[in-house]
């Protein structure tokens, strides 16, 4: 009976422990990409994404986020010189450009689609070189 | 009963001395140059006196269009510092920082703040007050300022011992410290704190209010 419980035990640990070979990446992408994103992105957007006062826009606006997805890679990429409506507040700044390999960018996507109070999951590089196809 | 009495004494004596010496009396250092003059007393002796750096006088144009000269800053402490409107490096989080300075301070009315801009053509009145408001700054306390090359690079260097320059192989053109500079009401630098630095942006909160105390007295 004890013998039986522990194996039951042990196979209910085994299965929770058990996370998928996607989620392990998506880890991974969420570490590598909270080192670039603290280097190249943390002095405007701040430690918690919350922005600049005024001056540049925080990322914590989650429909923003969601909406505007397939141009976050474009925005990286090169740069934003257009208005942009964040929380329902205008912001006319202009933000630099950053030359990064794609898997860079994918990588500070994730972590800024997860953190914040975000929960947008997995973005791959694959999708990062189709979104910079399409750049505006 | 006699060894009793020795050891209670050494102990309320070590109390004493213990806590007498937690109490805080500090004074900030004067950095820059000093030199000594001799001075002539009224009955004829002479002494030696120091003579500190002082920021000389300064004559900016602010957010406002309006001249910011030296008497702007009388009977008032304030912090100093050098960045550029444009900037992508180090100027937001410097500027974060010293926003929650201002915002500790602003009530009292013997601090004052001064941004200088090193870059001299993009960094308007009108492009300066653009972005003191979105900084959500308001009023006077807290001044942007605007001068020709050389007389801001020349205070900067001289005087603030702040290193600024133009730099093209940097991406925003310009490359400078981020140091905030405490100045005292004689015009002393009293303090330079990394202004990317959140726990010495605590230090330099701390020690306004040392610097407030000790001119009081």
């Amino acid at each position: 009976m004890i013998l039986l419980s522990l194996f039951s035990l042990t196979l209910a640990g085994i299965f929770y422990s058990c996370q998928t070979a996607e989620k392990i990446q998506q880890d991974a992408y969420y570490v590598n990409g909270r080192d670039i994103y603290i280097a190249q992105c943390q002095n405007c957007h701040g430690e918690r994404g919350e922005g600049l006062g005024g001056l540049t826009p925080p990322l914590t606006d989650s429909v923003f986020m969601k909406t505007n997805k397939n141009q976050l890679a474009c925005i990286i990429k090169n740069g934003m010189s257009a208005t942009v409506t964040v929380h329902g507040k205008v912001y006319e700044g202009k933000m630099p450009s950053f030359n990064m390999a794609d898997i860079d960018v994918a990588q500070v996507i994730v972590y800024i689609t997860n953190a914040f109070g975000h929960q947008q999951g997995m973005y791959t590089n694959e999708q990062v070189a189709a979104d910079l196809k399409n750049c505006k | 009963m006699k060894y009793h009495y020795t050891f209670t004494c050494t102990f309320l004596l070590a109390t004493i001395l213990f806590l007498s010496s937690c109490k805080e009396n500090r004074t900030l250092p004067i950095y820059g140059l000093r030199e000594t003059k001799d001075v002539k007393n009224s009955d004829g002796t002479t002494t030696v006196d120091t003579v500190y750096q002082t920021i000389p006088n300064f004559s900016f144009l602010n957010q406002d269009s309006l001249a910011v000269t030296n008497d702007h800053f009388k009977g008032k402490v304030y912090v100093a510092d050098f960045f550029f409107t444009s900037c992508t490096s180090i100027c937001p989080v410097m500027h974060r920082n010293l926003k929650t300075v201002y915002d500790k301070f602003k009530d009292n009315n013997e601090v004052m703040f001064l941004s200088h801009s090193i870059d001299f053509k993009y960094d308007t009145p009108s492009v300066l007050k653009k972005y003191a408001e979105k900084l959500g700054v308001d009023g006077p306390k807290w001044q942007f300022v605007n001068g020709t090359k050389d007389s801001i690079y020349t205070i900067a260097e001289k005087s603030y011992l702040v290193a600024v320059g133009q730099d093209s192989t940097n991406r925003d053109g310009f490359v400078h410290q981020g140091y905030l500079v405490l100045v005292d009401k004689d015009r002393r630098i009293r303090g330079a704190y990394d202004g990317t630095d959140a726990a010495q942006v605590a230090q330099l909160e701390k020690d306004i209010p040392v610097l407030l105390a000790e001119e009081k007295k």
